[in-house]
């Protein structure tokens, strides 16, 4: 395991694998460590010594961290000064039943983001410079500290979710939001899928700023189903924010109230996935599409898994979805369901299915010839990750 | 001016224009093909006049078919090709040249499609960016993005450029508020690029795409995100005795917590010569102004203001300036979105768009007085306070040659400060020709090259506007 501590250690990792012609693995604090296809590699690298705020400028709602800092490192930074990162990045130690501590470089490559993304954007679209070093040792940079800038072809974009295969990235910078004063969560028991989804598009087409809207179907966190918008902002705009959207919705029955501490968890247990983490033996998907086909795609995927369990995120936009570890993990029959309306992604599974199964969803053949291309003019050698995202040809 | 070089055309481009316009033909309707040298001047230059070039020809395609077909045959003959949409570009990102044939999408204006649950509207790539607003603001949604020349620019422009506006510091830019693409690449082949779903698959072309100045491939439709407008808006004005002091006022709002939809920034020359133009009421006897909006509630908007006049006051604000009713409102913004059309009423300009990081402004500021001094010119500021986003207008006379050439100067030594501070040399107008040279005071030769590669994983011929984004020495991918 070769551990760097500086970006120019980081550049010579590269360049002894390029000499030794040995792939290599890249990894965080390795608590996402079943998301993406296995790789094949010679060596692991490690980003956890490469640790450290390098920049903080509260007014400017601006951060800057190594790769290898530990997320609640920087959460805790921004914190301290009444600040966040906007986009609610995921937690996936309760899905993988990992230890250790998650990194703010594996929160980019994966692109990780939550409840909040449906309204505010993904890690994405907070990103605004990266560091980091290409297949042939480069030390490259893109973007920078600023929030607007479009000077050059943007790869701090590219480099969001591509797994790590487009390089090493050894910093990377956001622009953040302050810490809302307080929360509450808006309640409805008992809507059923379509109903449900309806009321999340009517909140978050609405003015009145809900930043999360999930439906937990019946049987995932109770009995009956709960239907769950949030508000964040000034405690007097929350209370009357709260009525306003309760009389619009009024058609939807009469919602509960949570406050507080209570409403917090709901939402990092939906952030996290924690409703579906146990059984770890089942595979775990996460569909994109948009919300008004969501209850569609999901009762395709009901009558053709019966064991599947599912709940809904980002307004109906993303679907979490359990199914049961067997043959292809319920590939067939979810690929189906969402051809030409999105897209899934199997996110846990054993390797021997990650192997077999396409993680992400295939692409169109003018897109794969684009991101081999893309791939190979970052990695010529194929060095990096190699296989991550999809396989060698 | 001169300055700016432009690639020898290529004579054996020049001397195949009888083939080429005749195998256009053969591709779009007679009504879609522009030859004759009166009509293609209408195409020569885009708002960067100061430089212009007459094109081969021009096509005005309908469809994303005839894109495709326009494209494989210039791909296959070897024939330079700059997309256009509106000529809005104030960077010359849509600026010809003689051996290219522009493909205007001007005529692929319709709104195809609007979903309002989804919060989604499919359009084609010319449609205005305020056509799209329009289009959906009787059900109280509205496109984010909101560049000055939003009346007139496309959403394919905006896309290429990655366009932001005045409201950004709370909504984002261009690439926050997109969801997809479809995108003819340089062979013609047509291919949809991200899609309904708020995340796409793979990796994130789209984000690769938007901003790219057209050297990726032509857009043709766009899936665009839309938003719930807010219960209300109302613009505050706050005068200020100097720049350091309102400068200091903006930090101290963020910091207090607070992020207000917009935050401009206009300093004395700019504020006399909009108010001389729109009449907005801005306070005359004040060195810098600060135009901040807020949305909500009646109670919301009054809440957040009175935070926002405590700390001004802090700041030893002098005159502050409430927006009484929707006309009020209108015409104070009439004022700061017309602020590069009012000072092209009073001298030729040249519109600078670098970013820097805030806390860097009253140097900045400082800085550019002293830089246009030394030039022997003047200059009016106004720019995106919020997020750093300078916009100083150099004043000349384009008439005269070396004033022109001491405006480019000018110009190009704030840019280079820009990126001094710790910013950049463009913060939404792209870098098309106007900025290309400078592009190697921002990025090592490692950095560029590896652009060069990915746009190379698109158009490794240099079809696609190659005048531009790239230094033309070391074009080595």
């Amino acid at each position: 395991m070769l551990t760097p501590k500086t970006e120019e250690a980081v550049a010579e990792a590269v360049r002894g694998a390029i000499a030794k012609k040995l792939p290599l693995a890249i990894q965080g604090g390795g608590t996402r460590k079943g998301l993406g296809r296995p790789v094949q590699a010679g060596d692991m690298l490690s980003l956890e010594k490469l640790a450290g705020v390098t920049l903080h400028e509260p007014a400017e709602m601006v951060i800057s961290a190594l790769a290898g800092t530990p997320l609640s490192v920087v959460e805790k930074t921004l914190a301290s000064k009444g600040q966040m990162l906007p986009f609610e990045p995921m937690d996936h130690r309760a899905i993988f039943g990992t230890s250790g501590e998650p990194t703010i470089g594996a929160v980019v490559a994966a692109n990780v983001s939550g409840p909040r993304r449906v309204v505010v954007g993904a890690c994405r679209d907070h990103l605004i410079g990266v560091r980091f070093v290409n297949g042939a040792g480069e030390i490259i940079k893109s973007g920078g500290r600023v929030m607007k800038n479009v000077t050059g072809l943007d790869l701090v974009k590219l480099q969001a979710g591509a797994h790590g295969t487009l390089g090493v990235l050894t910093e990377v910078t956001f622009k953040v939001l302050p810490r809302p004063e307080a929360s509450a969560s808006m309640v409805f028991d008992g809507l059923p899928d379509g109903e449900a989804v309806a009321a999340m598009s009517a909140a978050l087409g609405s003015p009145f700023e809900v930043s999360g809207a999930a439906h937990l179907p019946a049987g995932v966190a109770g009995e009956s189903a709960q239907t769950l918008l949030r508000f964040e902002n000034f405690t007097a705009s929350i209370d009357y924010r709260f009525k306003a959207l309760a009389a619009m919705l009024k058609r939807f029955g009469n919602p509960r109230r949570i406050d507080g501490s209570a409403s917090e968890k709901l939402w990092v247990d939906i952030r996290d996935c924690q409703l579906l983490a146990t059984p770890r033996e089942t595979a775990l998907w996460r569909l994109s599409v948009k919300p008004s086909d969501a209850p569609r795609v999901a009762d395709i995927i009901r009558n053709g898994l019966t064991d599947a369990k599912l709940f809904y995120d980002w307004g109906g936009g993303l679907i979490w979805l359990a199914t049961a570890s067997v043959k292809d993990a319920g590939a067939t029959v979810i690929r189906a369901a969402v051809k030409g309306k999105g897209h899934a992604t199997l996110v846990r599974a054993s390797d021997s299915i990650r192997i077999s199964v396409p993680v992400f969803e295939p692409e169109s053949a003018p897109v794969a010839m684009l991101s081999r291309r893309i791939k190979s003019s970052f990695d010529p050698a194929g060095l990096i990750n190699p296989g991550r995202m999809i396989a060698e040809a | 001016m001169t300055a700016i070089l432009f690639p020898e055309p290529r004579a054996d481009v020049l001397a195949r224009r009888d083939f080429i316009i005749d195998g256009l033909s053969k591709l779009v309707g007679p009504s879609s093909l522009v030859t004759s040298e009166d009509e293609r001047r209408a195409f020569e230059t885009d708002a960067f006049t100061a430089y212009r070039r007459m094109p081969l020809a021009v096509v005005l395609p309908t469809t994303t078919e005839e894109v495709s077909r326009v494209l494989a045959f210039c791909h296959q003959h070897a024939v330079p090709v700059v997309p256009r949409g509106a000529g809005t570009s104030l960077c010359g990102g849509a600026i010809p040249q003689e051996d290219a044939v522009v493909i205007g999408l001007s005529k692929m204006s319709r709104i195809l499609d609007i979903n309002y649950p989804d919060r989604l509207a499919t359009v084609q790539i010319g449609v205005t960016n305020l056509a799209i607003t329009n289009a959906v603001s009787a059900e109280g949604f509205f496109y984010a993005p909101d560049p000055s020349s939003q009346l007139a620019c496309t959403i394919g422009g905006n896309i290429a450029m990655n366009s932001g506006g005045a409201h950004c510091l709370k909504y984002g830019v261009t690439t926050n508020n997109i969801l997809g693409v479809t995108l003819v690449l340089v062979d013609g082949t047509i291919c949809q690029i991200g899609g309904e779903a708020m995340d796409a698959a793979g990796l994130d072309l789209l984000g690769l795409v938007c901003g790219s100045e057209g050297q990726l491939g032509i857009m043709t439709e766009a899936i665009v995100r839309i938003l719930p407008a807010a219960e209300g808006a109302r613009p505050v004005l706050f005068g200020f005795e100097t720049s350091e002091k309102a400068g200091e006022a903006v930090a101290a709002i963020i910091a207090a917590g607070i992020v207000p939809v917009a935050m401009e920034f206009m300093d004395k020359p700019a504020i006399e010569i909009c108010e001389a133009f729109a009449k907005a009421g801005y306070p005359m006897d004040v060195d810098a102004l600060l135009i901040i909006e807020v949305e909500g509630s009646e109670a919301e908007m009054e809440a957040t203001l009175a935070k926002i006049v405590e700390i001004a006051k802090k700041h030893g604000v002098k005159r502050i300036k409430e927006s009484k009713s929707a006309m009020e409102t209108a015409a104070i913004w009439k004022g700061r979105k017309s602020a590069f059309g009012a000072t092209g009423r009073i001298a030729d300009y040249i519109c600078m768009d670098g970013t820097i990081p805030t806390g860097q402004l009253p140097y900045v500021l400082r800085r550019i007085d002293e830089i246009v001094k030394h030039y022997g010119l003047r200059v009016a500021n106004v720019f995106h306070a919020g997020d750093g986003n300078l916009h100083p207008l150099i004043l000349y006379n384009v008439n005269d040659p070396t004033e022109a050439m001491k405006a480019e100067e000018a110009g190009n030594d704030i840019l280079k400060l820009c990126v001094e501070v710790g910013g950049c040399l463009t913060g939404e107008h792209g870098v098309g020709i106007e900025k290309r040279d400078l592009m190697i005071h921002q990025f090592n030769p490692a950095d560029l090259a590896q652009q060069l590669r990915v746009r190379a994983a698109f158009d490794a011929d240099w079809i696609l506007n190659p005048a531009k984004v790239f230094p033309l020495e070391g074009r080595t991918a």
